[in-house]
């Protein structure tokens, strides 16, 4: 599996290129490219639905993205940083970094997956559901509750933006 | 195992560019590097040498398929993060409105 390898590779330097780089709108155009190597990774890894949700989601968080950075008159603003910050912050990033490399040991071996559930719904979904498709047969029958939750979710948070966006305020 | 490292390198970028960045959009940036990289661990997990897409076929027998679980629960991990990002950035926008910077000092020194 060396080409995950080298598309993870890509998408670390773009994640660089995109904390770097002064110019905001190099910045979010990075973030997309992180984000399509993703899609790339989810196809490698068989799972093309989440590689068309994520291919699709990217488009929409990129023109979102750009929106925010388009219109400000600031293109480059170097933003200076304190000594202090880079010292915890290279801190903290090691600890995490040295405590997760500690607990890889626990994890099974890459390429053999636990599947306790997995199984039970790989051998079930046709005969319970009737969906040829197993991911979509598990987030809208097996774990619907789920669903409903994440929709309450995205439903909330469209009526944040409204709110916040809404230009006619009382007030003004 | 080399992989689950190159992903939790990932991940570490995002929290370092959201911990030293004062940008408000290199924030959003940041956190959106680690949502990708939590995603793509999850799926990491749940993959299997040889496997298939965990789609049915007919005439086909079920030898060696992903993990499904992973892959329907990360399906709707990566709408909430689209919705998420998108309050974010509403609340940027009207920050930047309010104070014409993205700067977050700068915008506590504004607000006195």
């Amino acid at each position: 599996m060396i080409e995950l390898h080298i598309v993870l590779v890509l998408m670390i330097i773009g994640a660089v290129v995109a904390t770097e780089i002064n110019d905001l709108l190099s910045s979010v155009i990075a973030l997309g490219a992180v984000g399509f190597g993703l899609t790339l990774e989810f196809l490698l890894l068989r799972a093309p639905d989440l590689a068309i949700t994520q291919l699709v989601v990217e488009i929409l968080s990129v023109i979102i993205l750009i929106r925010a950075t388009i219109g400000t008159k600031i293109c480059c603003d170097p933003i200076k940083t304190r000594a202090a910050y880079f010292v915890f912050a290279a801190l903290f990033t090691g600890a995490f970094l040295a405590f997760s490399y500690r607990a890889l040991a626990q994890l099974p071996a890459f390429g053999s997956p636990i599947m306790k559930m997995g199984a039970q719904y790989i051998q079930e979904a046709a005969a319970k559901t009737g969906a040829a498709n197993i991911v979509s047969s598990v987030i809208l029958d097996f774990r619907a509750y789920d669903t409903l939750g994440e929709a309450t979710i995205l439903f909330t948070s469209v009526i944040g933006v409204l709110a916040v966006l809404r230009l006619a305020g009382r007030n003004k | 195992m080399s992989i689950y490292i190159l992903c939790l390198i990932l991940f570490a970028v995002g929290l370092y560019c959201l911990l030293v960045k004062r940008n408000l959009i290199k924030k959003i940036v940041g956190l959106g590097i680690m949502e990708y990289a939590v995603n793509l661990f999850f799926i990491l997990l749940g993959y299997r040498h040889n496997g298939q897409a965990p789609i049915l076929d007919k005439e086909q027998a079920i030898v060696n398929m992903v993990d499904p679980l992973p892959q329907a629960l990360i399906l709707t991990s990566i709408v909430i993060g689209l919705g998420v990002m998108a309050l974010m950035v509403a609340i940027t926008v009207r920050l930047y409105e309010k104070y014409r910077t993205f700067d977050i000092g700068e915008i506590r020194r504004l607000k006195g």
